[in-house]
């Protein structure tokens, strides 16, 4: 068939969505719908010391006002932060509490304070301005570098100087004595930008709660439902697993933000309960910048010492990661192991170490977005490669080769053990697209017409397919990181895949089928991809940390091989043959070298008549399989970026963006290059048009589109996107997944063509021209002083 | 309350709405043509893209009795019995991820290339990016959405 793997194969989805027939929580709406609308701190520290609903409850259409003593009173338990990790004095980490609806405290502007349930949702933000609480303002502590700071304002009372843990990894001594003894050291001071994820479709829940069966609907925006429903569960006390189904139908975009379990999920359903509505809630986007788990912030000094032939000798890191004002899922694991232990990247470093403070800020939660950790980790690294490369005066793109990891299987000093690769492939790839030859002619060009022209490289490598589960378990990790899928032939021959993995974009309806269309040489269209459904699919660990090809699609094809037996042994039993004989193709089920075969429909239908199967054979054609996967997967690449600078303005232009991705085997690459093509789009929104920026007063001052700088059509240029793969031995199909490749590799190629092109370090993301043309008058003023 | 008449999708149309009710609650919520989407609050973004009259407007920048006696079109009335041009090149094209975007970004395109015909200007990459200003996607880097109403252009 040619639709199989590697095939550049449209997408099934896409119909619903270009005709307007997406489900999305939204577009819910049940019998009898009620509506949340959330009272919210307006401080970003605050005691609070009285509500006040007696007004809100008595205006029209007003179902309830509820608030944090009777959540907890009603035995809800606290949200929780999903993966320990130990101080490096053997201490655990500091978790301060963090109630669904805040009691005593509120922490962050957006703190929910109480909720009003409605007829409809004007009625019900109407009544929630008119729930009066009282506030005693407290200090906030806004700023990361300064957190912990003596004097700062306390979040937690539990996690003194807001210190969360104070954490380590690799050989400190070693580190020493390598950059002791190198010839050169490079040093750098490195702020990582704080962001708001901002999928497009704001956050959503619809909760309905069944008095006669006490059991619970949820309709929500996850990326991993089934998670949701064991957090809410096993954590939160909201309704035992049996009694709680979770549906995430179609869902807007996640980028991480989507993989946490938010208090409006669990007031929502526990207002159902108390109100016996059905309770609906969307996130306004202003709520969503204040309320969606942020990503990155974090503040970093690091050296890296060189010998004199251009070698590294170690790597040293001191960050300080801001976690805001509760402990988000998986926050603790982000600028730990899902970052330090990338800091090798593609070159061979004979020692590293890495200490991380996280702390407690006045500021909405930090938890994982795209790339999580490992854009940290990346921009650091190729931030420095670069400039030690100036500093030393040498080619940046020779001294990456000349450290360049060239063996595998390669243990680095932080764990990651690689699997494979080829990173001077990809930067050889990534040279002659980028045509860095043709580039000296275009920067003297650019020159001429009072331009500057600059081109930064960066190479990556992150760990994706999260996780081993005895691996992550040995870490901290709260739970196992497998993946599980069903694989039903129905009698008529079609095939359903019931997949744990949640696609929100990534197109799994398509690429899955393909895998398994390629598997049995069957048409696409025979295959049913069916997922984000508690009810539907048994049990999925979710979408995130571009697992779902690596671990999903894995299970998928463990599945198929027990599927694969079972159909040649019936079909063996019906034509008389040996079963090591069946194979399939075309459509069919043949014998080898005979003319004899059999239609998907009648194995199906011979399967589930169970008239006439092998003796012991039970009925039916459907096999699960659970897969936990062996090692991470390793996908890599070189990005090359080239800018042109207006001096006068510091306007920013890319005129060139080159990636050279190595993501193992391709299942479709048309939509794997949609993945770089997105993720590249997020990196660029780093590198030059996006930050978080709150007042020192904790006040949010980029609440909105106005303010915050979502890249548009015409901030980003084309970008070619070229393929370097090395099938990944780690998993059966030899993928590595490509979801947030781009939003890794590409900020630091920005920021090293803007550098370059400037003629100075001194800059940091987002490199807006206002920043730009700053960074160009300073180093003016500098040259002019020298 | 005031009753409004309008036509959506070639269906007339007569209700009773409140003053302060916004043409995309209107549709989505009265009208229950739910491709239409909302993805902020401060007209920035697009999702909520319909034609009134023709014309691509922001269904979240109008009130519902500004619409009354007005032709609207919504994403759900654009295909005729086959595929729009645009709806097909977004497929052909893989113009989309989530699709949360799409609906308003098709309804951006079609107005697009129907101005740029009517006025007879090339509707080159830079042209098609400059237009797209007003309509903000997450997932795409927008190098598909380029390439989508490019293509769509040639055919309609
Ligand atoms: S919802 Fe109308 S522009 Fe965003
Ligand atoms: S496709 Fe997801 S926002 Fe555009």
């Amino acid at each position: 068939m040619t639709d199989g793997i590697g095939a550049r194969v449209k997408r099934k989805e896409d119909k619903r969505y270009t005709t307007g027939s997406g489900k999305y929580t939204d577009d819910v709406r049940n019998e009898n719908q009620a509506y949340a609308a959330f009272v919210r701190s307006p401080h970003a520290h605050a005691n609070v010391t009285g509500i006040d609903a007696s007004a809100a409850e008595g205006m029209p259409g007003v179902v309830a006002v509820l608030n944090g003593a009777e959540l907890t009173g009603d035995g809800i338990g606290n949200i929780i932060c999903g993966w320990a990790i130990t101080s490096k004095d053997d201490t655990p980490m500091n978790m301060g509490a963090w109630s669904a609806l805040a009691t005593e405290k509120v922490r962050y502007v957006g703190d929910a304070v109480a909720v009003v349930i409605a007829d409809s949702m004007e009625e019900a933000r109407n009544a929630a301005e008119a729930v009066e609480v009282s506030y005693d303002e407290l200090p906030a502590v806004v700023d990361t570098a300064t957190a912990m700071d003596a004097g700062a304002a306390q979040v937690h009372e539990n996690a003194p100087n807001n210190l969360i843990f104070d954490w380590e990894l690799g050989d400190e001594a070693a580190t020493d004595a390598g950059i002791a003894a190198a010839s050169h050291v490079t040093k750098i001071d490195l702020t990582n930008n704080r962001l708001s994820p901002n999928p497009m479709e704001p956050r959503s829940a619809v909760a309905t709660f069944d008095p006669a069966e006490e059991h619970y609907t949820l309709y929500t925006t996850s990326q991993n439902p089934h998670v949701a429903r064991l957090v809410l569960s096993a954590f939160y006390q909201v309704a035992p697993e049996h009694k709680l189904r979770v549906i995430a139908p179609d869902v807007g975009g996640g980028f991480g933000s989507k993989i946490y379990i938010y208090p409006e999920e669990i007031v929502c359903l526990w207002a159902s309960m108390k109100t016996k509505r059905s309770v609906k809630w969307t996130s306004t986007r202003s709520e969503a910048f204040l309320t969606d788990a942020h990503g990155r912030d974090h503040v970093t000094h690091a050296e890296m010492g060189f010998d004199a032939d251009g070698k590294i000798t170690a790597f040293k890191i001191d960050t300080i990661a801001n976690l805001g004002a509760y402990m988000s899922l998986f926050s603790s694991a982000v600028p730990t192991y899902l970052y330090a232990t990338l800091l090798a990247g593609q070159y061979h470093m004979p020692a590293i170490h890495c200490n991380v403070k996280t702390v407690y800020t006045n500021t909405t939660p930090v938890d994982a977005y795209r790339g999580a950790g490992r854009p940290e980790a990346c921009y650091l690294i190729e931030r420095v490669m670069e400039k030690a490369a100036r500093e030393m005066g040498m080619d940046p793109a020779e001294l990456r080769r000349k450290n360049f990891i060239l063996e595998f299987p390669y243990q680095t000093p932080v764990i990651m053990n690689y699997d494979c690769g080829d990173f001077p492939g990809h930067l050889d790839k990534a040279q002659a697209a980028a045509d860095v030859a043709g580039f000296a002619a275009r920067k003297a060009e650019a020159a001429s017409r009072g331009k500057l022209r600059g081109l930064g490289y960066s190479t990556y490598i992150e760990a994706c397919g999260i996780a081993p589960s005895q691996a992550v378990g040995s870490l901290g990790a709260g739970v196992g990181l497998w993946e599980s899928a069903e694989v039903r032939v129905n009698p008529v021959g079609t095939i359903e895949v019931l997949t744990g993995s949640h696609s929100h974009g990534q197109g799994h309806e398509t690429s899955f089928a393909q895998v398994v269309a390629d598997r049995f040489d069957l048409p696409v269209e025979n295959i049913q991809i069916v997922h984000g459904d508690t009810d539907k699919v048994q049990f999925g660990m979710g979408t995130y940390g571009s697992r779902s090809g690596p671990v999903g699609l894995s299970a998928i094809f463990k599945a198929c091989d027990k599927v694969e037996l079972k159909v040649k042994q019936i079909a063996a039993h019906l034509l008389d043959a040996s079963a090591d004989d069946v194979f399939c193709e075309g459509g069919e089920v043949k014998v080898k070298g005979t003319n004899k075969s059999l239609g998907w429909h009648e194995i199906g239908l011979a399967a589930y008549t169970a008239h006439n199967l092998p003796e012991d054979m039970e009925p039916g054609l459907k096999e699960g399989a659970f897969y936990d996967p062996v090692n991470f997967s390793f996908p890599a690449g070189c990005h090359i970026c080239e800018v042109e600078i207006d001096p006068e303005t510091g306007v920013v232009e890319i005129v060139k963006f080159t990636a050279a991705d190595d993501f193992g085997t391709l299942i479709n690459p048309l939509i794997v290059e949609g993945q770089v093509h997105g993720g590249i789009g997020q990196g660029v929104g780093q590198a030059m048009l996006e930050q978080v920026i709150y007042g020192d007063d904790g006040q949010l001052l980029t609440g909105s589109y106005m303010d915050y700088t979502m890249p548009r059509a015409d901030n980003l240029p084309s970008f070619d996107v070229e393929h370097n793969s090395v099938p990944s031995p780690s998993n059966p199909l030899g993928v590595k997944g490509c979801g947030e490749a781009g939003a890794i590799g590409s900020p630091p190629a920005i920021m090293n063509a803007i550098t370059d092109a400037i003629g100075t370090e001194n800059l940091e993301m987002p490199a807006t021209p206002s920043n730009v043309w700053q960074a160009i008058q300073a180093n003016q003023i500098k040259h002019a002083a020298e | 309350m005031s009753k409004i008449s309008l036509t959506v999708n070639g269906r007339s149309i007569s209700k009773e709405v409140s003053d302060n009710t916004l043409l995309v609650e209107f549709i989505r919520e009265n009208l229950r043509l739910t491709g239409t989407h909302v993805g902020c609050d401060t007209s920035q973004c697009g999702a909520c893209t319909v034609h009134v009259d023709g014309k691509s407007i922001k269904s979240c920048t109008m009130l519902a009795v500004e619409a009354d006696g007005s032709q609207i079109t919504t994403i759900e009335g654009i295909a005729n019995g086959e595929l729009h041009p645009m709806q097909q090149a977004f497929n052909d094209n893989h113009g989309l991820q989530c699709g949360f975007c799409t609906p308003g970004m098709i309804m951006a395109g079609i107005d697009m290339v129907n101005r740029y015909k009517a006025s007879n200007k090339p509707l080159d990459e830079a042209a098609i990016r400059g237009e797209l200003e007003g309509n903000i996607c997450r997932c795409t880097g927008y190098h598909n959405i380029v390439r989508s109403i490019a293509d769509a252009s040639t055919k309609m």
